[in-house]
């Protein structure tokens, strides 16, 4: 995506935060338009997200949660979406453990595809509601220093949050210990620490990354309550930073894991914010997709 | 390439214009006590800012102002060539028992006035809705009239109107435009 594309999209969003305050939260531009939620992979937040963004826009929505499909009856990914098409959908939503699986779908149907996350690729409009909460903090994206730490090997949102902040010309440091880093990750133009005190005192922004226990992430490192230890971010580890840096999470947090309760709870942190643009950005990116030609 | 016919109106008359339709509105309302101001946007928000700016001027009291962004009420907003850009509502009052008066700066299929009515009817219940226009053009495709009018201009399809306003063209001014090679 390029800086204008981000750029639409970050202020198309801003125009649509408006319509979430007004009593009725309801606008008519989707109206007509069929939009099938498929996650392959469990999520309440984004599935709600992007549910509540169809519904606020009057589409018609379908969705599905993998457990409940025929999936698990041995249909592969698009056999179930052409039928899905079969039945005149227009757009797509697809999160999926598979990386590239959003990416292969829109070659193979004509119905518009929304990556909802796939694997450990990218997860876009998380990095784009990242983006937007950022900006709404600092009025700027450009010359900020955002720092990433956590399981960035198996990070989505890690992933897309380093391509679009960089496309925007904010700085980038990665954190973790060396098993989840990825090798060569310097190469996307990031610079990697290993000792989170030794980055928090540079950051403007701190996004904290779930430590994902369901993808093997618990044998890369010797237990919970070490990773807590030296990663953990803490209100002691602020305090010591002497900087006032503004926290953020994609959700789920791990509680006094990856961040003690007191952080995530305090004024410095934007989580429920990030949760509120969400829908905003998912608005935005439905409505442009649907009024291109 | 759209060539000028004619300067319909020039600074000063757009001045005693909006002058008049401050009084007119104040002398229908009998006051500026339930008002409140909405202008579609771009333009129409303009002239909805002067015109509440006059009303302030004789009542001397505070006008509510606010502006609709009508794009996502438009009725031809899938399938066009060109992406309309969605610039927001800004409405952060309640509008349901006030009298709204709608400002736009020309009036033509009616179209928009449509689409502008539904998002009012969707942000509350007001009073009543009256239509303010800098020009009328005529050709209406829907059954939907002005309150109170500029300027009524008399126009045949292929001409178009242009509206100049100083906050974002530099100049006042309104003109009436036809098209080079005639269609």
């Amino acid at each position: 995506m390029s800086k204008a594309d981000i750029q639409l999209i970050l202020d198309t969003a801003m125009s649509f935060r408006e319509v979430l305050e007004r009593p009725i939260k309801k606008v008519p531009p989707l109206t007509g338009k069929t939009i099938a939620n498929m996650f392959f992979e469990n999520s309440t937040r984004t599935r709600f997200s992007f549910e509540l963004a169809e519904r606020r826009l009057s589409a018609d929505v379908l969705g599905f949660q993998s457990s409940s499909t025929s999936v698990s009856k041995g249909e592969t990914l698009k056999d179930t979406a052409r039928n899905i098409e079969a039945m005149k959908v227009d757009m797509v939503v697809m999160r999926h453990s598979a990386s590239g699986a959003p990416h292969y779908l829109s070659q193979v149907i004509n119905a518009n595809v929304i990556n909802a996350g796939d694997g450990s690729h990218e997860h876009p409009t998380q990095a784009l509601l990242d983006m937007y909460t950022i900006r709404e903090k600092f009025g700027k994206l450009e010359g900020l220093h955002v720092g990433i730490v956590g399981d960035i090997a198996h990070s989505r949102v890690a992933r897309s949050n380093i391509y679009g902040l960089k496309t925007m010309g904010a700085k980038i440091s990665v954190c973790g210990p060396a098993t989840l880093i990825p090798k060569e990750i310097e190469q996307l133009g990031v610079e990697v620490y290993h000792h989170i005190d030794d980055l928090l005192p540079q950051v403007d922004v701190l996004n904290v990354l779930r430590i994902q226990l369901e993808r093997d992430a618990g044998r890369l490192f010797p237990s919970i309550r070490e990773y807590h230890n030296y990663y953990g971010i803490t209100r002691q580890r602020l305090d010591r930073a002497k900087r006032a840096v503004t926290i953020m999470h994609p959700g789920p947090i791990n509680r006094d894991v990856e961040i003690s309760a007191d952080v995530a709870d305090s004024e410095h942190s934007l989580i429920l914010q990030q949760v509120l643009n969400g829908v905003a950005i998912r608005m935005a990116v439905l409505y442009l997709l649907a009024t291109r030609n | 390439m759209r060539k000028l016919r004619a300067k319909i109106i020039d600074g000063q008359g757009l001045e005693r214009t909006l002058t008049r339709l401050a009084h007119e509105i104040l002398e229908k309302n009998k006051g500026a006590a339930n008002l409140v101001i909405v202008g579609i946007k771009t333009r129409g928000a303009m002239i909805a800012g002067r015109i509440a700016r006059k009303i302030e001027e004789v009542e001397k009291a505070k006008v509510t102002i606010g502006s609709l962004d009508i794009t996502l009420y438009r009725d031809d907003l899938l399938g066009r060539l060109d992406q309309p850009e969605f610039k927001g509502t800004d409405i952060i009052f309640n509008i349901t028992g006030k009298d709204v008066i709608l400002v736009d700066d020309v009036l033509f299929s009616g179209r928009t006035i449509r689409a502008a009515l539904d998002e009012l009817i969707d942000l509350g219940r007001p009073k009543t809705i009256q239509l303010a226009v800098l020009v009328d053009r005529g050709h209406r495709q829907l059954p939907i009239k002005a309150d109170f009018v500029g300027k009524n201009v008399p126009t045949s399809l292929d001409e178009s109107i242009r509206v100049h306003l100083m906050e974002s063209d530099g100049e006042d001014e309104v003109l009436l435009m036809y098209p080079e090679t005639p269609e």
